[in-house]
Formats: C-alpha cells, structure tokens, sequence
C-alpha cells in the first residue's frame, strides 16, 4: 500500500481482492461458497470479518458459508427480503446453481451484487478457467450484468454496481474475467471509504429497510400466482428496467466527479472516423484497446466499443456510443452457444442495429457490416496479434462469419489465420518471465517483487502466473510486466526481455527461451558455475542465446541457500538476482526494497529470520556471475521427446504435445469430439520429480507389502513369481526367496517405478523393519534418484514383464494379498504423500477389473482426470476401471444411475439368456443365470461363461442375439464406486448422497475425508473437526464435525465404515471387502491427512495412526448383513482413547495455528472438542456393546 | 529468625528460588509459589529453538505446497498476526513482573551467539529483574576441542550482556576439565551469578522401537553432593553469586548447600513431587532446625563448610574420593 501524489492508495491486489474490497464494505451480510477462481473472494470477506473490519457504516459484516452456492443464494435473498444488505461471490456451476434464486430476487426487485469471477461452465469437460458461458446462462434472470475488463475496473464497477442497484432496485451481476482478471495482480488505485460513503446514498439503504419484511407491518412476498394475472404482473416492473441505463450513466459520471475515473456503459476508443469497430467485453478489450492505439498510431482507422452494462442493453446508448463512419463490426464473444444463429452479444448487436435502422434512426451512412466471433474460451490467449486478424479480417469484402480466433479450426475452417509474430509491446515496459516449481517459492518472491515495484516506485505493475495441473512437482511460469504506463497488456508475455529459469531440468523439458527477444537477458539457477555451465546447455539454449545476442547470468542458488540456511526455497535469492540486472530499480535501492519487505513479512516477530534472509540477499550479489556467450553453438545435449516412443499413437501426438506445453498447437481434429480420452495415460509422463526414491534391502525385508499399501502413487509395487523368470533378468534387479508357505518356492521383489515415485517417504515411513545392526537402516531407505535412475528403469520394465498374480488364489481380505494385486490408478498427479490416493489405488486393486466410477469434482476428479494424462489404467486383458466426472453437488446420484442402468442391463441379459436359451444351449445359459460371483474365482468363471456366450451369440442371427451381444458383458458381476471428498459428501452433495443410501441400491460410496475442501485451498465442510482453522473458519471452527457415519447407520441397512490406513491398514482392506461384498448401499469414510492440514506429509500416516488412537477418529465396521445372523452388526475397531486429544492435534497446524492467533479461544475450543471425543467414544462403546436396535430386534 | 539473601545483587526474603520449570508456565502456579514463600521464580526456558524455529515452522507448514496449483494457492487464512511461543513468554513475563512482588527471573536456553539474543533485551523491558543464561550444549564432534566449547559459553555470555542492563546469571553444567577457571573466565566475561548444575536429560533406548528416546527423570538429594562440591570449592574464590540446583528436596539439602556457600537454593523436582506448598514447609523447617541450632541468619551459615572455610579442604578434592572408597570398603 502507498500513498500517490494526489493522495490516493495505491494497492497492488487482485481482481478477486478489489471485488470483496468493495463487497464487504457494502454489505451487512455475506453468504459464500467455495468455487474456483471466486473463492478467493469469500476468503478475502471472511478473514476480514474475522480481523474485525469495519464496513462503511461501521459494522462488521456478517460472513456465513453455506452448503453450495444454491444455499448461498437462498441466503442471500433471505437477507435481502429481511432487509439487510447482502452479497455473494460465486463463478460457473456455481452461478448456474443461483440461477432459481436469481429469478426470484430479480422478480422482487430486491437491491444486490452478486460478484462473478466468469468461468467456463462444464460441457465435454469442466474447466476451471475464464470465459462469459457462465453469466451468459443468466441472461434471462433478469439481472443487470456490468462487466469489469481489468483488476482497477473490477473495484470501480463494483462500486457503481451498488450504487446503480440501490437506486435502480434491479440486482446487478458485477463480473470480471476468472484467473486473467481474478488472479491478475495490478497495481490500482484503491476506493476509500470517503468515496465510497459519497457514492452510496443512504436515503436509498433507508428504503431497502423500508420494502424488508417485519412483523410490524407485515405483507406477503413470493405468492403463488394464476393465468389470469401472473402475465401482467410480470410486466409491470417494465419501467425499473427501463430506468437502469440512465441510472448506471448517473452513477458513473458521479464516479467520476468523486474518484476520479470515468466510464460509459459502452466505452468508445479510436479515432471518430473509423471504419472498422471491435465491440468486446471482458478483459480481452483491454488488449484490444492497446491494439486499437497501435494500429491507429501506424495509420489504420479502428476502433472498439467496450461494452460495460450488457444487461439491460441500451440500444440508444449503444448506437451513440458508435462512430457514424464505421461500416464494418465484430463483435467477439467469450462463449459458444452451440445451435445458436449466433453468440449472444453477437445477436444483440445485430437486432439493435436492425431495430435502429428500422425505426429510421440510424446514424450510419450504410447499414454496418456484422459479423461475430468466438475467441478465448476456458483462459484461450487473446493477443494483439488476433485482435489485428480480426480488423484484417473486416477489410474483406466477404469476410468469415460465425468465426473462431485463436485457435486451428481444421474441421469446419471457422478460425481465422493470425501472425503469432506481431507484437505492440513497447520497450519501455519490462517483460519478464520466471520458470519455477512450486515448491521453490518462485510465484511468492514474484508476487513480492511487483509489491514492491507498484507500491515503491512511480511504475505500473502486472503480475499473471501459470500453473500446470499438477498438484506435486508442479511447475510455474510467472509472467510480470513493468512500466511507466497503465499496463493494458491482458496476456502472456511472448515477447520477453528478461527470462529466468529457477531450476536446471526445465531445460531439457520446456524451451524456455522461445518467448526471448533479440537483446534479452537470461537468468539460471545452476549448479554448473560461470565457466563450466555453457557447456552442459541443451542445444537449443546454446542456440538461442547466441542468435538472439542474449546477456547470461548464472547463480548456484541452491548453494547460496543452503550456506544461509534457507534449505531448498531459492526465491528471495532469485529475486535479488532479478533485481540486481533487469534494471527495473537501481540496485542499492533495490535492496534497500527487498530488505523492507523481508523486515515487514517477519520483522516483528522473527528477527532471526530476518537476518537468515537478509544473508541470503547479501550472498546473492556476490555469487552472481554474467557468463561470456561464445559465438558458437558446441553442445550435444537434446531435448528428449516428451513421450516414449513406445506410447500409442494418439499419447504421442496428442497426450505428448499437452505434456510438452504445446497444447496450444493442436488442431481442432486432433480433439475427440465428446471429451472421451483412453486411459492409462499417466504411465507415459515421466515425471522423475523425485530427488530421492525408496530402495529396497532385500535381507532385512519381512515382506508385509505395507510400503505398497500406503504408497499414494503406485510408484513401489510387489510381485510373487516363479524364480525361473529370473533368467533374464537385468543384473541389478533385486530378487528373494517368498518368506510365506502360500507361495512356497516363489520369488518375492519390491520394485520402485523411479521415474514416477514422487519421493514422499511414506513407504520408508510405514516400514516396520529395521536393520538388527543398525536400526537407521529399514529394509527401505531413501536414496538419491539420478545415480540410479537408469538401472531401476530398466529394473521397473522388467518388474512389469513379470506376470501378474493369478487373482483366483490371492488372499485378497489382508493387506500382504492386496498389495499383490495389479493398481489399476497409477502415477497421479496428487500431491506427494496424498493421503487419499491410497485408498483409491486399493479399490483398483480389488474392483478395478469390473468397476464404474462416479467421482465428485474435486481433488480426486483433478488428480483422477485433468489433461494430460489420467492415471486411471487398465490390465493386460484391457479390462479397468470405467470413469467419469458429472458435477460436485450431483455424484451420489450420477453412480446411481450407473449402478441403475448395471442392473437393468443384467436383467435385460437373463431375460434375453433365457428367451434365446435354445440357441445358447440351457446348461450354459442357466450356468450364467445362477452363477455365483463371491470372489475372484466365481467372477473369473463368469467371464468364461460370457465369453462363450458371446462366442455362439456371434453365430446366432437373431435380433435377440444382436441385442444380446451388445449388454452381455453386464452378466459380469460389476463395481459401481461413488467417489469424492468432505466437501461433496457432507455439504453440497448431501441430500443426494443421502438419497442414494435411501435407495437400498447395491453402491459403494466412497468418501475421502480431509475435513475440508482440499482442492479449492483447504475451505471449512461440515466435515471439519471443531478447533480446527480453516479457510472460513479463520477463527476455528466453533462446531462439532458431523457424524456422516452415523447418520447412514440410522437406515440400518447401510454398511458403514470409518478407516484411517495408517493407524489400521488391515481393517480398512476388510472394510472395503466387505462394503463392496454387501449387497446394499455401503459407505467407507476413509480419513485422509492432508497438504491442507498443515503437517509433514511424510509422516501422514503417522498423524492417521495418532488421530485413531487419541480417540479423534475412531474406527468401526457396521455390517447389516450380521443383523441377519443375529449379531451386534457394530464392530468397533478402535481402542479406548490414550493419552491426550493435543497430542494429536499438536501435530497439524491447522489446529496449532489457533493457538498462535487466539490462544484463549483456542484452549476452549479444544477442550470441547476433547469432550466431542469422549461423547463419541461412548456412543461407539455403547454400540459395540449392545448393539443397534435393528438387531436387537432381530435378536428378540 | 533472618532467612533473607541476596542473590544477582537481588534482595531476597529466604534462600528457595524455583528453578526454571513447567511451575512458571502460568500466573495460577506463579502466584500459589509467591503465596507458599518462594523468594523468586525463575521463570521456564525461552529457547533459542523456539525462537528460531517456530516462526520457521509456522512459515513452513503455512506456505508449503502453496503458490503450485490454481485451484488451492494457499491452504491457510491469510493471517499473519500470530502470537509466537517469545511474544506469550514476553507477555507471561510483564504480567508476572507486574503482580509478583518477587523478583522474575528470566530464562534463556541456547548454544548460538545470533539473532535469538535479541530477546534478552525484549525479556529486561517486559520487567525481568536478572536473566538466567542456560548454554546447554553437548558437543558430538571429535574435533571440537573443550576451548572451542568454552568460548562458545563466553561469545554467547558476551552477546547478551552487551544487550541487557540487568544481572546475568550462567547456568553450567558439569562438563568442563576446569570448572572453577570457566566460571572465573565467565564472571570476567560479565556473570553476575553462576547456577550449579544444569541436569541434563540423559537419553533413553526403546527396545520395542529400536530408537533413541529422551528420558526424564525427577531428581533426588542424593544428586545434590555434587553442587556441595563445586559450590564448596568456588565460593569466596569468585565474585559472583552462586546458586545450586539439582536434588535440593529437604531442609537439610538446603543447610548443607547453603553451608558449603550456595546464596540461594533453586527447587524443581520436589516441587513437581510435592506441591508448591512444599516451599511453607520446608521453611518452617528451615526455621525450625536454624532455632534449634541457634542460626541467626542464612548470611552467617553461608560459605561456612566451604573448600575455602574448612580445616580439612582434602574433603572437597581428590583425597576425599579416597576416603570414601575406603569407608565403602569397610562397609561391604
């Protein structure tokens, strides 16, 4: 924060952070919901309310999460009609989920801003990036929709939002562009309370209180309403719409009268005699405004019409806001309607200018050409360079309708062409790019760097980052501008003059100086130092350099960390080398400015930090050295493919360019047409992030197979087999003698996949066997990766060329069995030492071969099957897992609906099988009628029968036969798997989840539990431990977690179990038996330790074993099936509570953070929770002891 | 009946002093010692790990796995106003400055000069009366040589009495080859007061675990023959205060250190034991045996058995190890 000239803050925030800025200054009550990239939003509003801040009429405002966001919005009207000033923020699904609400609040005329960070709604795939589909959707609700296209614009309009809704008594969706203006970091100008007070009328909060409901003077609001009158009713607020452009226009030359800053509803840029008009909303006006001033300054005759207030859309203001010379318009739009004449700006351009024309009123000399667009979908770039072939475009005499820009249409040629080389960067502005991981702190010291930059000196500043879907090992490309203008550049910098790779082996997997200009400067972190790096450069960094005449600076940053015990974060190190040579400051003062940021992040209360740092910041200078550029390219070092060649066609060409970031590249043929994709894809991204990987002692092993089960990646695996297959095995692989008489003679291995172990130690954690003559050694250890690598790839190959174990004779209910068993769910992308991937990876294991799975958005819809790869795979008779992802709020009821259609195709089968038992031959047909399929033997017999069946339906030329052949392999005893997290099971998805145990259909629900939405950044579910802080619950959270467990043993017929893998890893393999043998609704709750949780993942099942026994998470198995038998179906597998609940919750931060913010609150919150423990206990002892009613009454 | 001493240049009401322990944690226990006659509390370690560390490991676990994924770009509120393990000790020390009328002694636990030193000066304006200086360092490295040891005590001494105003006590322990030239060299250095001995926590092996594991074990007076020694042999040989700890439980552990020239005596384990109303007791008893044998004050006991007072100083040294294993022959 600082102070300019004219008095006013300066901030350097993001779009998210400048919508709830104004949010919650306006409002009184506040419903949320977590939704990327809005959650932000709602975090923003709930830590400041919880800090205590004020809004501007002094109160703090009330912040409330709610079970979705279709409970946000009903809190939100509820608020709204009880007559408080209430908001939401919200995006995609989530705004698709407010829509009933929306029509309702519209309806009732009722003052609010509901704040939209814009993002693709889901179709042939969900995506978490930004485009308009989703306020599209919500054009017939009957909203004013006021679009933001930069982060300054994001807190202006939403202030005149309010304004304008407060007068106007229409609600307003204030919306802004997800991830380019939500997640962009600008430095603005910030709105301070004095203006705000004097934009906002408070006669207009008066007559909000004034329409509220009270008993005082009651009335009836939401009536029920018949032919004869609804009609006119719905008419009759006609005028309030009419009103709302010239209020909005009031508002905004208010707005500029107060702050400073000026807006129309259509904002008009170019010279008055331009013939060819851009009319865009959302950020990609911004690139389009800085296009515009290019190509007018170099002689051409463009203009642009931002469009500001899209609903309701004022023709008049529209038509005005025109030049009169213009003759040619495109009108560009962020979404796709499919069916559609036209997008939906698209067709209101044309129908304003068509009913303008028809009334006679045209300013134009000629009816202006139209054409629409589709450009930036799901974050799609939008560069200059499209902007140009759009105006280039218009200039045809037949130009493209209904076109595409930005993409390579090859299959209905909509795209239009664009020079990728055309650029309107000024020199002025530094253009810097930073390739890190998101372990080494890169994108933190950036977001520091433009802090420091906006808020220190008189420069603009832009910060935009890109992560890939990775959740372990991910890297980060930061992309930051500089300069002495208001930066208008909306995209990604591919013009860069400064590029800096934090980490050597992104140069041998990205090539990182593509985006470099002639003159540029390159920073390497490297090991190698100033005389010795040239020649272990990859060929294409040698050549870029020397063609491009780049300068070239090396610093062993790992080196200057270490010595200054700032262990494996190298950014304030990178940063000060950035500093020290972009020459965005003088370097004194740089410093200088790098010192106070330090001092202002831990100054107060770790002086020795402070100095930690500042050490390091002071080394970095003198081991940072510019490196002579020969003049000729020497190196043999290649950039290796992305994928083998051994990989299937389409993961070469398609798979492997999205893994080598050229996604960018592949043509609109190259997509399947429905969003289906093969599995068995993650084996092919070697990812090799692991600096060390488990290896084996095969002398001091007990071969309990623990190391597989707890293994998150399916990177350490085991295999019995015949000690004949040995004979061609390569010379370092690792064999022993099988220790067990079930195979007696056989040959046992532990194999690690180096290349795709992530090096969480879990394994090394869970070992229980240590070395008689020193106890530091187990029979795993972990040692460094790169010197074995090439010999355990080999040793890896072989490992997988062994056959797999026949399933008939595998123990499967133990752990030693399950872990002989192929995964079928391998190499995710999950963060290293997930404590939910082990769960998943053992239902492949036992299932996997004859499972559907419904998963709920979330962590393991990500993991399981965000591009490139999926590690959902398939054995060697091509049989796996079958996966697909509907929503968040729906899953319980998507799997039912899987487990329905199983059903009746089974049915559809028999009844089939028996009308064509003639043909089949009855012994076979009735074989497969009755068959049995308990066990793995039962199934294996099964499948033999189907075979044979399908082998004589082939010869049978009937329609029955046919129809017959096509459902047969439903005679097959199949798995349907409900998957997903807290977040779907305990909040959104509850209803339905509980509708689908209601049901008594035979489905497996899996619930991995993190108590808390981990995959949008660790939010409060209901599922969250009371004293716990979350994201929501900044002050702890005050209530008990819900008992999911008991409330689905109410129906009695539901197979419950609660697991932790790590305190009990053999009844979690039983519970998982024995829930998918019930022939019922089972459900597993499956406690999984978390990133979010504050902890040292490599002791993740450690923190597991602690919160089982301190009675945090007790386990037990509720079987029904022993009602039947007479016996108590409560099996309590957990021991009496020990020792205190702190000496689990001491463990995580999410409990230990508490007591450093508010350590008062945080003793009474644990000591109620210690009592939560205690109650539950009882309850669960009471069970164990006497049963449940239902078997009592069997019993009786 | 005169019980006072005076302890760091501290004008003290009896000679028990609560050593550094669990019992300062709390204003409760504070006041209850204060109440049952405890001269001065020592308050519990602020160690130099705490300092250095937990902010590190807050900062750590807040940030790790943060700024890698779009979704999840942090997993914690964004709060950094957190109240740090020093911050609540600096608070519990102006509070227990504030309604104690005994005197607070701070307590610093660390091996480095560094950064952490920086809150000796924050631990004198919370209202500390004297600091206690606790360098517990065990050296592993066969190179490190017992100089290099003993420097580390005086650079460390030195760093904090350059910050603070306040009498600086140094806790030491038994392991030096000359202890009396370490605390010679350490009262040089600006000790105002040496306290004998700090008790380390030997280690302990798990035979389930096959692992290393710290053991603690509460003291006995048996353990206090040690102090008598060492306090015997330096009072009136250096200029500083000295205090004993370690196995002081009874009226008699008291005397004896007190005789062999101890000005205060600190309590941990007997209180741990026994209660805070253990201190009323054993001053009565203190009293009581002082009547009986006609004392007049602590001053006049102090330093009467020393190496220095003594007929037969032989007691205090080699000869005296003779001796007794020449009774305990006798004995079997």
């Amino acid at each position: 924060m600082s102070n300019t000239k004219n008095g006013k803050v300066k901030v350097t925030i993001d779009g998210n952070e400048a919508a709830a800025y104004v949010g919650h200054k306006l409002n009184e009550v506040i419903a949320i919901y977590p939704i990327t990239p809005s959650s932000n939003m709602g975090e923003w509003a709930d830590e400041w309310s919880a800090q205590g801040r004020k809004n501007i009429w002094g109160t703090v405002p009330q912040v409330v999460e709610m079970q979705s966001e279709g409970g946000a919005s009903g809190a939100v009207h509820g608020a709204l009609q009880a007559g408080a000033l209430s908001c939401t923020f919200t995006a995609s699904q989530g705004l698709l989920l407010m829509i009933p609400n929306m029509f309702k609040i519209a309806g009732e005329l009722t003052p609010t801003v509901f704040h939209i960070a814009a993002r693709t709604v889901a179709t042939h795939a969900l995506s978490i990036f930004g485009d308009h589909s989703d306020v599209m959707a919500t054009r017939s609700t009957g909203w004013a929709m006021l679009a933001a296209n930069s982060v300054q614009e994001t807190m202006d309009l939403a202030l005149i939002a309010y304004a304008s809704t407060f007068e106007s008594r229409v609600p307003f969706i204030h919306f802004f562009d997800g991830f380019r203006t939500s997640h962009e970091i600008m430095k603005i100008e910030q709105i301070s309370d004095a203006e705000m007070k004097a934009m906002i009328d408070d006669e207009l909060v008066l007559r909000i209180r004034e329409r509220a409901l009270t008993p005082e003077k009651p009335v009836l609001r939401g009536t029920a309403q018949n032919p004869d009158v609804f009609f006119q009713a719905r008419e009759a607020a006609n005028k309030y719409y009419d009103a709302v452009p010239g209020i909005v226009q009031k508002v905004m030359d208010k707005f500029k009268q107060v702050v400073g800053r000026e807006y129309r509803l259509f904002d008009y840029v170019g010279p008055k005699d331009a013939e060819r008009v851009i009319v865009i909303m959302g950020s990609g006006a911004e690139t389009a405004h800085e296009t515009v001033e290019y190509l007018n300054e170099k002689g051409e005759k463009v203009g642009l019409l931002k469009v500001r207030l899209y609903r309701p859309f004022s023709v008049e203001h529209f038509i005005k806001a025109l030049p009169a010379s213009v003759k040619s318009i495109a009108v560009l739009d962020r979404t796709k309607e499919s069916g559609a004449i036209g997008e939906p700006m698209y067709l209101d351009i044309v129908t304003a200018l068509n009913e303008t024309a028809a009334a006679g009123k045209s300013p134009f000399k000629s009816m202006p050409a139209i054409i629409g667009g589709r450009y930036g979908l799901s974050s799609k770039e939008f560069t200059p360079a499209m902007v140009k072939s759009v105006f280039d475009e218009m200039k045809k005499s037949q130009p493209k309708n209904h076109f595409t820009v930005g993409i390579n249409d090859d299959v209905s040629g909509t795209s239009l062409e664009y020079d990728p080389n055309f650029s309107v960067e000024r020199d002025d502005v530094v253009r810097a790019v930073f390739f890190g991981l998101g372990a080494d702190g890169t994108v933190g010291a950036n977001k520091n760097s433009i802090k420091i930059i906006g808020e220190d000196t008189d420069n603009y500043a832009q910060g935009y980052f890109v992560y890939d879907s990775k959740k372990s090992g991910s890297t980060t490309i930061s992309h930051l501008r500089f300069g002495p203008r208001p930066i208008r550049s909306i995209y990604l910098i591919d013009h860069a003059s400064f590029i800096a790779c934090h980490q050597w082996f992104f140069l041998e997997k990205l090539d990182v100086l593509q985006s470099a200009v002639p003159g540029s400067t390159f920073l390497l972190n490297s090991i190698y130092g100033k005389d010795e790096v040239w020649d272990r450069l990859p060929r294409q960094i040698q050549k870029q350099l020397i063609e491009k005449k780049m300068k070239f600076y090396v610093i062993d940053a790992y080196e200057v960390a270490k010595k200054t015990g700032m262990g494996s974060r190298v950014n304030t190190i990178m940063q000060t080398c950035f500093f020290a040579i972009s020459g965005v400051l003088p370097k004194d003062e740089a410093i200088k400015a790098i010192k106070k940021s330090i001092q202002k992040t831990y100054g107060r209360k770790g002086e020795a930090v402070v100095q930690k740092n500042f050490e390091a910041v002071d080394q970095t200078l003198a081991n940072l050295h510019e490196v002579k550029v020969p003049s000729s390219v020497t190196s043999k070092v290649e950039m290796p493919p992305a994928v083998s060649d051994k990989a299937p066609d389409f993961v070469k060409k398609v798979t492997g360019m999205i893994i080598a970031g050229k996604g960018e590249q592949l043509p609109v043929s190259a997509m399947p047409i429905d969003g289906t994709f093969p599995t068995g894809t993650a084996q092919w991204e070697k990812r090799n992030i692991a600096l060390e990987i488990p290896v084996w002692e095969t002398d001091i092993c007990i071969q309990c197979n623990k190391c597989a089960m707890v293994c998150p990646h399916a990177a350490i695996r085991t295999k019995v087999y015949d000690p004949a297959k040995l004979a061609s095995a390569p010379a370092s692989f690792k064999s022993t003698d099988y220790k067990g008489p079930e195979y007696k003679g056989m040959k046992y291995t532990i194999q690690v996949a180096p290349e795709d172990c992530t090096g969480c130690t879990l394994c090394v954690e869970v070992c229980p066997a240590k070395s008689k003559n020193d106890p530091n050694v187990k029979a795993i250890n972990m040692k460094p990766q790169p010197p074995i690598r090439e010999q355990e790839k080999a040793n890896f190959e072989f490992f997988l060329s062994l056959p797999e174990v026949d399933r008939k004779n595998v123990k499967v209910d133990s752990v030693k069995g399950s872990q002989f068993l192929l995964p079928l769910f391998e190499f995710s992308g999950a963060c290293s030492g997930c404590g939910e991937t082990p769960y998943i990876k053992l239902a492949s294991q036992l299932f996997g071969d004859r499972m559907l799975v419904a998963n709920a958005t979330g962590c393991t819809s990500i993991f399981g099957g965000n591009l490139p790869t999926t590690p959902w795979t398939k054995n060697s008779d091509e049989r796996g897992p079958a996966w697909s992802n509907s929503l968040f709020e729906d899953n319980a009821e998507f799997g039912l609906g899987m487990r329905l259609t199983v059903d009746k195709l089974n049915e559809m089968a028999k009844e089939y099988l028996t009308q064509l038992s003639a043909d089949i031959g009855s012994d076979l047909a009735n074989a497969i009628i009755q068959a049995v399929q308990k066990d793995e033997a039962g199934i294996y017999e099964q499948r033999e029968r189907v075979k044979a069946l399908k082998q004589k339906l082939a010869g049978i030329n009937k329609p029955e036969a046919k129809r017959l052949l096509s459902i047969a392999d439903n005679l097959v005893k199949r798995s349907v798997w409900i998957m997903g997290g807290d977040g779907w099971a305990y909040d959104i998805g509850y209803g339905g989840l509980d509708h689908v145990l209601a049901s008594g259909k035979n489905v497996n629900v899996l619930v991995l539990d993190t108590e808390v939405y981990s995959n949008t950044g660790g939010q409060m579910s209901k599922s969250t431990n009371r004293a716990a802080v979350a994201k929501f619950a900044a002050a702890g959270k005050p209530t008990a977690k819900k008992d999911l467990s008991l409330l689905a043993m109410t129906y009695n017929n539901v197979y419950v179990a609660r697991v932790a893998m790590g305190a009990n890893d053999a009844q979690t393999v039983r519970a998982f038996i024995e829930a998918e043998a019930y022939d019922g609704p089972s459900i597993i709750i499956a406690y999984s330790h978390c990133i979010a949780h504050g902890i040292d993942m490599a002791r993740g099942m450690m923190n597991q074993k602690m919160a089982v026994e301190t009675g945090y998470f007790p386990l037990f198995r509720y079987n029904p099936e022993l009602i039947k038998e007479g016996k108590n179906p409560f099996k309590l597998d957990s021991k009496p509570p020990k020792g205190a609940l702190s000496d689990f919750t001491s463990m995580e931060t999410r409990f230990n953070s508490l007591n450093k913010t508010n350590p008062e609150r945080a003793k009474e919150l644990l000591k109620l929770a210690e009592e939560d423990v205690r109650v539950r206990w009882a309850l669960y002892s009471q069970f164990a002891q006497e049963g449940s009613d239902a078997q009592k009454a069997v019993s009786n | 009946m005169d019980l006072s001493t005076t302890y760091l240049g501290l004008k003290l009401r009896n000679p028990i002093v609560v050593s550094a322990s669990p019992l300062s944690r709390s204003m409760d226990s504070m006041h209850q010692l204060e109440d049952k006659g405890a001269s001065a509390i020592v308050m519990h370690s602020l160690f130099e790990e705490q300092i250095t560390h937990e902010i590190e490991s807050m900062d750590h676990y807040k940030s790790y796995g943060t700024e890698s994924f779009a979704e999840a770009l942090s997993y914690f509120p964004n709060i950094n106003d957190y109240y740090y393990a020093p911050e609540e000790y600096l608070e519990l020390v102006a509070k227990a400055a504030n309604e104690l009328e005994i005197p607070v002694i701070t307590s610093m636990n660390g091996v480095t000069p560094g950064g952490w030193i920086s809150y000796a000066k924050k631990m004198e304006e919370a209202g500390a009366s004297a600091l206690e200086l606790n360098i517990y360092y065990v050296p592993t490295d066969v190179r490190t040589t017992g100089t290099e040891v003993e420097n580390r005590y005086l650079e460390v001494l030195k760093e904090v009495r350059s910050a603070v105003k306040i009498p600086i006590s140094v806790k030491l322990n038994t392991f030096f080859s000359s202890i009396p030239n370490v605390a010679q060299r350490l009262v040089n250095e600006g000790a105002d007061g040496l306290v004998l001995f700090n008790r380390f926590y030997q280690p302990d092996i798990d035979l389930d675990e096959l692992d290393v594991k710290p053991g603690i074990e509460l003291s006995n007076s048996y353990e206090n023959r040690l102090i008598i020694r060492w306090i015997g042999i330096l009072f009136g040989k250096i200029k500083a205060s000295l205090a004993a700890t370690t196995g002081i439980h009874t009226v008699e552990d008291i005397l004896k250190l007190t005789m062999s020239g101890a000005d205060i005596v600190m309590m941990c384990s007997a209180l741990l034991m026994h209660g805070p109303g253990h201190i009323e007791k054993v001053l009565q008893g203190l009293e009581l045996w002082m009547q009986e044998h006609e004392y007049e004050s602590i001053e006049q006991m102090k330093g009467s058995l020393s190496h220095k007072s003594i007929t037969d100083p032989s007691a205090y040294e080699r000869a005296n190890y003779m001796k007794a294993l020449n009774r305990y022959k006798l004995l079997v």
